[in-house]
């Protein structure tokens, strides 16, 4: 089966700042992939150039087997996009803009649509303006969950939703997953999202994709977290490759340690005699502080205006 | 005075926000009518020349309904009427501050930002009340200053700056009633515009109908503030009371605006928000249908607007045949334009070129809701869905190229049925003024299809759309009195239209004008198929 999207190298300046510099994704068909990052990653500009609203100054994309830019009008028919910022129009109900939205795109489902209103609690008789930014939200989530297409393209779905809204929002992405045949792209930056949803998961930073895989490939990729107490002191652990952050004393020790030297470590640790011992894969969030760290200038400021 | 902590701030802000386009305006407003001074003072050296300027043009219907009444024939005079139609543009900059500043804030949520900051409940309409007034009396003075250096007397002068500055006002206060009223900023800019347009007509109404013999109209005029500010008579005698009428009216509604704003909710407005339908009627499944239902209002404004102004203009025509009958002084100027039938002819002709010029407004005010569109994000879920931009952009132009034509044609068949009803010849005159009226069509398409050009080309300088229909305003209404170069007056599409009804009717011109809108229209859309959207 060929990928749902599969863009390579992308490039994309605007103005004075390069936002995609040479960004590399590729989404299978039927999966739900998370598009991890800050805001000002690129995320928005990656989306609107697979959906040929920007045409990438260098690299190439393949969006359900088409070129974005040449045949957006077709391809737009097999799928549906909730922008990040929604706005309205003032003078059209919720509803309206519902059944608008799904019949340019080429039909609705009715009895989803009904369903989804339910679901997540909207009244579709209110004007575009006085709707609040959750509401709204809402309004281009029904449209695009109600309409029976291929691939679905989000851009930070959740923002606005308050915490029982985004379960409804979560529940409503999982019956998408068990029907098997639909692409999600989840841009986001909240990582318990993308980590309760996702198949795999990019991470980008400026511009450029700097992991892709599955959670566990990521993980698998990093460092865990080791909390032991132990009968003698294991002074061998400094010396041991892949081991960092060690802090020792009072017979517990607390490390962290790569992937590839758990065997090693492990085995220094059970010399020493363990008495107790808690294993901790990195959190998502872990993982994606950690690239950031590690990002320079920028990110560490960013770490420090927090 | 808690009410109003943190005007200060407030000011500040918009003055800093503001700080390149009102000082830009205030002073080419400003300083507009001092240059008439030269260019008057430089056709019609003479004081007879002056005098029979003066009596051609003040019987002229088309030239009333513009500046409004013209009663001496002394420079001053001829300058102060001349800037006539100038209060209504510092209305219109008045309501359009006063309503960014207010309604706008409050609809983009910049206001409640704000608001949770140490700052009054008024401080936001008093600071865009005071920014707004203190433009308009700084616009006054420098026109006032400006013709006192060119040697007018500097009483009139003072009186004619003072008069603009206190119609600013009066329409700045009424943009201020009018936010308070609706739930956004749109409406709250049709109510306020809408007052400022029917205003005008009443004027109209009232200074066409001092014209004719006999003037049972005349009143109108004293029911709208730009009537006020001709009658301080500037250089005429000037009366001072009209001012004190203009303040008086602008403090009373901004009193009024003072106490509608303490009554509401921040977001809301007095008159109630209705429901919508749950779910979209049969005609809203295409971007025509959603630009219809974008562009309705807009419609029916413009053409509810010239329906009304035409059956005022229509209705004075044969007036204006009256007086020139009663009036035996007249006749060699009478002679020379063709008799009555060919003073009312131009009287037509000036009225229809009006028109144009307004129906160009309104079409390039309909294309620029596409961009309007594209800058707020709306036209970004429309793009994500199987609709391709040409499509998306027809739809909006469809209005900002048949718009005109329907708000044209009701100019043209108000003014036809009732002069004809009149004269008791509607078979007759109908079609004339009609046909008249239709024949701007062209030129108004060029400067729709201007805008689509930036809009495609250079999507952040769209509004610069308007600065074309400034020229092409400025070439109609000053060029041809002032002898300027012929090449320049040619730069206006209207320039080459037949001067219709009376003239020679030329067909040639007006297709060489489609032409030419179908090409930058053509290549507007060809720029807009290949660039970014949002525009970066």
């Amino acid at each position: 089966m060929t990928d749902a999207i599969s863009a390579s190298g992308l490039v994309k300046t605007l103005g004075p700042t390069r936002a995609l510099d040479g960004l590399d994704l590729t989404v299978r068909t039927g999966e739900v992939h998370g598009f991890l990052g800050p805001n000002g990653a690129g995320k928005s500009t990656t989306l609107r150039v697979l959906l040929g609203m920007m045409r990438a100054d260098a690299g190439t994309a393949l969006l359900l087997g088409g070129d974005p830019w040449a045949e957006a009008t077709e391809l737009h028919r097999r799928l549906a996009y909730v922008p990040g910022d929604v706005t309205l129009w003032p003078q059209l109900s919720g509803g309206e803009v519902i059944d608008l939205l799904g019949r340019m795109r080429g039909g609705l489902n009715k009895q989803r649509r009904a369903e989804l209103l339910e679901r997540f609690d909207l009244d579709p008789r209110k004007k575009g303006r006085a709707y609040s930014k959750g509401n709204r939200q809402k309004v281009a989530l029904v449209a695009a969950l109600a309409s029976d297409v291929e691939l679905l393209l989000l851009d930070e779905p959740t923002s606005g939703l308050d915490p029982l809204m985004e379960e409804v929002f979560r529940d409503a992405i999982r019956e998408e997953k068990r029907r098997g045949d639909r692409t999600v792209l989840l841009s986001s930056h909240i990582l318990a999202e993308v980590e309760a949803l996702c198949d795999r998961l990019t991470i980008i930073r400026d511009g450029r994709a700097v992991e892709t895989g599955t959670l566990d490939e990521l993980r698998h990729l990093t460092r865990t977290t080791i909390d032991a107490e132990l009968t003698a002191p294991a002074d061998g652990l400094a010396a041991l490759p892949g081991v960092h952050d060690l802090r020792a004393g009072e017979g517990r020790v607390r490390f962290d340690v790569e992937a590839a030297a758990l065997e090693p470590v492990l085995r220094e640790l059970a010399a020493a005699g363990v008495r107790s011992l808690v294993s901790r894969p990195p959190t998502l969030e872990e993982l994606f502080l950690r690239h950031y760290d590690r990002s320079g200038a920028a990110a560490a400021e960013e770490k420090v205006s927090r | 005075m808690r009410e109003l902590t943190g005007v200060g701030g407030l000011i500040r802000l918009i003055l800093r926000r503001d700080r390149v386009l009102t000082p830009l305006w205030v002073l080419f407003v400003g300083l507009v009518p001092v240059s008439y001074v030269a260019a008057i003072d430089g056709l019609f050296p003479t004081e007879a020349g002056r005098r029979a300027y003066a009596a051609a043009s003040g019987h002229n219907g088309g030239f009333v309904a513009l500046y409004g009444p013209l009663h001496g024939s002394s420079l001053g005079e001829l300058v102060a009427w001349r800037a006539g139609f100038i209060p209504i543009v510092i209305g219109l900059f008045s309501i359009l501050t006063v309503i960014r500043h207010t309604r706008t804030e409050e609809e983009a949520g910049r206001r409640e930002l704000l608001g949770s900051t140490v700052m009054g409940r008024h401080a936001g309409l008093a600071a865009a009340l005071a920014v707004t007034m203190a433009a308009d009396l700084v616009l006054g003075a420098i026109l006032a200053g400006g013709l006192v250096g060119q040697g007018l007397p500097a009483t009139g002068s003072w009186a004619l700056g003072l008069g603009f500055a206190a119609c600013g006002w009066v329409y700045a206060a009424v943009a201020a009633v009018a936010a308070q009223l609706t739930g956004g900023a749109g409406g709250a800019r049709g109510i306020a515009i809408g007052l400022l347009g029917a205003t005008f007509v009443l004027r109209v109404t009232g200074d066409l109908s001092g014209l004719s013999s006999d003037g049972t109209l005349t009143w109108a005029s004293w029911l709208s503030p730009i009537g006020w500010a001709h009658r301080v008579r500037p250089y005429a005698g000037e009366a001072w009371w009209p001012l004190a009428l203009a303040a008086g009216v602008a403090a009373l509604l901004v009193a009024v605006a003072v106490a509608l704003s303490a009554r509401r909710d921040i977001g809301a407005g007095l008159l109630p928000q209705r429901l919508g339908p749950a779910s979209a009627g049969a005609g809203l499944r295409s971007p025509l249908g959603l630009a219809w239902r974008l562009h309705r209002s807009l419609l029916a404004g413009w053409t509810a607007g010239f329906l009304a102004l035409g059956v005022v203009l229509g209705y004075l025509a044969e007036g204006i045949g009256d007086l020139v009958r009663d009036a035996p002084a007249m006749s060699d100027i009478m002679i020379r334009i063709g008799g009555v039938r060919g003073l009312v002819d131009s009287y037509f002709s000036g009225l229809v070129a009006l028109f144009g010029l307004l129906a160009a407004g309104y079409a390039i005010q309909a294309t620029l809701r596409a961009r309007e569109e594209e800058s707020s994000g709306r036209a970004e879920p429309v793009l994500g869905t199987a609709v391709g931009r040409v499509r998306w952009a027809a739809g909006h132009l469809a209005f900002s190229l048949l718009g005109p034509a329907v708000a044209l044609a009701a100019a043209g068949l108000a003014m036809g049925l009732t002069h004809g009803l009149n004269t008791g010849d509607v078979g007759r005159e109908l079609p004339r003024v009609l046909g008249a009226a239709m024949v701007q069509l062209p030129a108004v398409w060029v400067l729709g299809a201007v805008a689509v050009l930036l809009f495609g080309l250079l999507p952040r300088l769209a509004a610069v759309s308007w600065g074309a229909l400034a020229i092409c305003l400025l070439i109609g209404l000053v060029g041809p009195a002032l002898r300027v170069d012929k090449r320049l007056l040619e730069v206006s599409p209207f320039t080459h239209l037949p001067r219709l009804p009376g003239g020679p009717m030329n067909v040639t011109p007006l297709l060489w004008l489609a032409v030419v809108a179908a090409v930058l229209a053509g290549a507007g859309l060809a720029a807009l198929r290949r660039r970014d959207i949002p525009a970066a």
